[in-house]
């Protein structure tokens, strides 16, 4: 196996010349006007994680609420308030987000590319997530935040029967947020499609970008019916329209099958990512390729697809008609299959690899554990009678964390310990990481297992308390307890890496010695990304590239010059020009929280909202004196290199 | 105090009728299988660990894949093999539960009505519309007799469960949802409301009452009366402090000049084993402190605090305590 080249000394003037190219501005305008992409996804990831721990202690303030019966450590207002945040919180401001934060980050990496496709767009895209999540915090923080369940049910949070304005906060949030993750799903897309280095055919993409794939996709098709129906609730809300209200000749079973039909994809949005995680994590500590690349990738797929089809076993006691159901069971039972196959692989790659184990590979061991566990419950679930007892219980509250936490969250710290050389430049501590491993695999079982015993005697889901005569008062204990082990794992992990990012031993480019491109760069990598764009000649680029692995050459050192390569086989096309900073993506994100927040409070604020929006797009779209400057270049011809068509894309220059 | 001692069961794994049962059946199926596959899977996940653990290199060669092909195939086929076990046990056993009480003889229909945070229960009469009986929080049943609930809501979507007897079913505005439950053994089951339904979605419970068709009879009987005439001149004051104060505006009593229905039917609620919907245990002092302060208890309640005089509070009692 030989590692790529790290930066050969005799291109340092051309390192420098690219470091001034790519280099961040200084100052709160320049942090503003930042679109680089290891920037922004750290922020995602950043800002996801600070929401994770406010979710976190969200859940910690039910835990104690439930400890006793008839509790009065919070009242039914506090409590639902809380619980409605928790769920809001975790779905839509830490799980999505973080894996979109790992997306931007990563993918442009092992694609071998120095941004992603829109790099204004990928900007806006956190601004608005930011936005969306901090104006539901503040209301949150003013006592007036939604309390209709993360689901938001209607009528429950129809106009009639929750007043206020926490419901329309509620409502924006998802608004901006999805428009965030359409955002994300759009970059991630264009950029792998069209992005990839020289000889990264389709088949040669890493898990993890596929995975990133087929997970914007279904944001793609998902995201738009959320927004629909929290956008028709918005709008009985705020102007009166009916569109749920049955008495007007609307349904409130509309609204039902509108939010499952992206609420089921939106389980495989946040769990997809945690799948190329554990491909990722296997690989490198294997020593070999996933077993079955095709099968996974086509699993994948798959996964996409009957998740779509899936949504009505949420509503199995809605009272649909049984035979229509019924097919619903068959879905959701046939979804086990391209996971299980997955499954049957990652045994099958352990099985023939030479496994070694570090705190990354403790996760994936966790993941195998907790989320068998989790598909298992679903598998329960997806059969109506079954479902009929347990809906709307705490055993579904078990189910779909055993999911979630299983399927997303080990993966994702795995990843983090994974990745976290690479952002860093050092090694977290592998004593502190294996103690929070455990830590965080007793606790959570502690905390969860028992509420699947909850479920069966007769424990609703949301309820702020309960009576002292119905025996749940020792399981909630006990899952109390475990939720502070879970807490202590958590803490442990940040100070690991908070005292590693300073003190840990300097990790070199590639300590995992892992296959996909990321890891031929400099930990952590130049702002940059490549100095050359490189190319590869098989499925692992690291391990796989030959001693002459040749690089593209030609391309320009003081432009954000990207290479655009074919969908199929990545062969280059030609070269695009990316913008530099911009301050307008914030602008715009402001002037849509002028228009969209103030609609809340009085509808004119939707009007002067979008006449600045407007504005600021003029802003957006105002080309640079540089950018003129090359498009006058590029009409008289005289701009060589960057003419459509590369003569000859690839040149040997091995240094 | 709270309905602490009362406790009765409420279990999806105590089953105490025919649709309870085949899906506790349905449900012992489904855990023995998913444990076994569990086992399995994880059994495999660990010997490939320690295999791998001892090997020197790692293993990538096309005949040492196509040995792994079988593997991954055969366990593939293995799962699409048990998906179909179940999913036609599961279709079955939802066949026989939703077919159920078809052409079945002795039909006995109860309407439920969800509010915030209550449940009406009525006994229609088809053949005398005026002797429908009205209650709240507890559903009276003959054991051994299927019986049709209707469901539908006053106000927002919520859900009946009583998971002794049979699972949820959503009351959901503008639709009337039909399921059939059935006691088999006498008893007391407690249900309660499964889809969040607001502020007091914990305080939404009910108590099915399973009992022998004598029984059952006897009671419906009591219940078709019109309240007793009061006696003492306490019990007079008290039916007259219930008139002049706001009580009759939102209870119905029958008999008495009380139509009001936002509030659960009043006529015989001393008989009830809880108030406020499964919240507190029936006796005097709760009772008392419900009327004086009901939102104080259950925070959100459409019940207002009164200001009665400690006289005034006591004739109360004395009228109420009639409403057996």
């Amino acid at each position: 196996m030989t590692e790529l080249a790290v930066l050969p000394p005799d291109f340092a003037k051309e390192a420098a010349i690219m470091e001034k190219t790519w280099a961040s501005k200084p100052g709160v305008i320049g942090w503003l006007s930042e679109t680089g992409h290891k920037q922004i996804g750290l922020r995602y990831i950043v800002t996801a994680f600070l929401f994770f721990l406010a979710g976190g202690i969200e859940a910690a303030l039910m835990r104690i609420q439930l400890l006793k019966p008839e509790n009065h450590f919070l009242g039914p207002d506090a409590y639902n308030q809380i619980f409605t945040m928790h769920g809001s919180t975790m779905m839509f401001l830490f799980a999505v987000p973080i894996m979109e934060g790992f997306g931007v980050y990563l993918v442009p990496l092992m694609l071998g590319t120095h941004n992603v496709a829109f790099p204004k767009l990928n900007a806006f895209g956190y601004y608005i997530y930011l936005f969306g999540g901090l104006f539901l915090y503040t209301m949150f923080l003013l006592h007036a935040a939604p309390q209709a369940g993360w689901f938001s049910y209607v009528p429950l949070a129809g106009p009639q029967y929750s007043p206020g304005k926490g419901v329309d906060t509620w409502a924006q949030m998802i608004t901006f947020t999805e428009v965030s993750g359409l955002v994300v799903a759009v970059e991630l897309v264009v950029t792998t499609f069209k992005q990839r280095c020289p000889g990264m055919s389709l088949n040669r993409i890493p898990l993890f970008v596929w995975s990133m794939i087929v997970v914007s996709f279904m944001i793609i098709f998902a995201m738009p019916a959320v927004m629909i129906a929290s956008g028709y609730l918005s709008l009985d809300r705020l102007v009166g329209t009916h569109l749920y209200n049955r008495s007007e000749g609307g349904d409130p079973l509309l609204y039902q099958h509108m939010f499952w039909f992206f609420g089921h994809p939106e389980v495989y949005i946040i769990f997809i990512p945690g799948l190329g995680f554990v491909s990722s994590i296997l690989t490198a500590f294997t020593g070999r390729k996933i077993y079955g690349y095709t099968a996974m990738v086509s699993t994948l797929v798959v996964t996409a697809f009957l998740g779509f089809s899936v949504w009505v076993h949420h509503m199995f006691a809605t009272g649909l008609p049984q035979l229509g159901e019924s097919f619903f069971t068959a879905a959701s039972l046939m979804i086990v299959l391209p996971t299980g196959v997955q499954i049957f692989c990652w045994i099958a790659t352990i099985w023939s690899g030479r496994f070694r184990i570090a705190t990354p590979v403790m996760y994936v061991i966790g993941f195998f554990l907790v989320f068998i566990v989790g598909g298992l419950t679903g598998v329960m679930l997806a059969s109506i009678p079954i479902d009929w007892q347990v809906h709307d219980t705490y055993f579904v509250v078990a189910h779909f964390h055993y999911v979630l936490i299983g399927g997303a969250l080990f993966p994702l710290f795995g990843a983090f310990h994974f990745w976290f050389p690479k952002w860093t430049g050092r090694m977290y501590s592998e004593v502190m990481g294996q103690i929070s491993f455990w830590l965080l695999l007793i606790g959570f079982n502690v905390t969860f297992f028992p509420m699947h015993v909850l479920g069966l005697y007769g424990m609703p889901r949301r309820v702020y308390t309960y009576q002292p005569g119905m025996r749940w008062g020792n399981l909630n204990v006990l899952a109390s307890a475990g939720a502070v082990f879970m807490a202590l794992s958590v803490l442990t992990m940040i100070i690991n890496f908070l005292v590693s990012r300073r003190a840990g031993r300097v990790a070199g480019a590639n300590p995992w010695n892992a296959d996909t491109l990321e890891w031929s760069l400099p930990s952590p990598p130049p702002v940059y990304n490549y100095l050359h764009v490189p190319t590869v000649s098989g499925l692992n680029a690291v391990w796989d590239a030959a001693p002459d692995q040749p690089y593209v050459t030609g391309m320009r050192f003081d432009r954000r010059e990207i290479l655009i390569t074919r969908v199929l086989d990545a062969e280059p096309d030609h070269t695009e020009q990316l913008p530099g900073h911009s301050p307008w993506p914030f602008v715009l994100s402001c002037t849509m929280c002028i228009g969209l927040w103030g609609a809340i409070f009085f509808a004119w604020w939707f009007t002067i909202g979008a006449v600045l929006s407007g504005i600021a797009l003029i802003g957006w779209f105002w080309p640079s004196d540089r950018e003129l400057e090359d498009h006058i270049l590029r009409e008289k011809g005289e701009l060589g290199g960057l003419e459509l068509g590369m003569p000859e894309p690839v040149r040997e220059e091995m240094p | 105090m709270t309905a602490s001692t009362l406790a009765p069961i409420q279990s999806a794994l105590h089953s105490a009728g025919p649709q309870a049962a085949s899906i506790e059946h349905l449900w012992w199926v489904f855990f023995w299988i998913c444990v076994v596959v569990y086992v399995i899977t994880i059994a495999f996940f660990f010997i490939a660990a320690i295999r791998g653990r001892r090997r020197a290199e790692a293993v990538d060669n096309p005949a040492h894949d196509r040995r792994l092909g079988i593997f991954v195939s055969t366990c593939a086929a293995v799962t699409i093999a048990t998906l179909f076990g179940l999913l036609f046990s599961s279709v079955a056993t939802g066949n026989a539960i939703g077919t159920f009480g078809k052409n079945k003889p002795g039909q006995i229909e109860i309407e439920v009505t969800g509010h915030q945070w209550w449940w009406e229960v009525k006994y229609p009469d088809a053949l005398a519309p005026a002797n429908q009986i009205t209650d709240a929080n507890e559903i009276h049943i003959p054991i051994h007799t299927p019986v049709l609930l209707r469901l539908d809501t006053r106000d927002v979507i919520h859900s009946l469960w009583i998971p002794n007897l049979h699972g949820k079913r959503d009351l959901i505005p503008g639709r009337v949802n039909k399921f059939w439950i059935q006691a088999d053994r006498p008893g007391v089951y407690r249900g309660q409301c499964a889809e969040f339904c607001g502020y007091q979605h914990a305080h939404m419970a009910l108590t099915v009452v399973a009992e022998s068709s004598a029984d059952f009879l006897k009671w419906k009987s009591h219940m078709g009366e019109g309240a007793p005439t009061p006696m003492t001149p306490a019990q007079l004051r008290g039916q007259q402090v219930f008139l002049s104060a706001p009580c009759a505006k939102c209870h119905n009593i029958l008999g008495l000049d009380a139509y009001g229905t936002l509030g659960p039917d009043l006529t015989h609620f001393r008989s009830r084993p809880t108030l406020a919907a499964g919240q507190l245990l029936n006796t005097r002092g709760n009772l008392a402190g419900w009327i004086m302060n009901a939102p104080a208890i259950k925070p959100g309640t459409t019940m207002p605090p009164n200001q009665l005089s400690g006289q005034e509070m006591s004739d109360l009692l004395a009228y109420l305590e009639t409403l057996r």
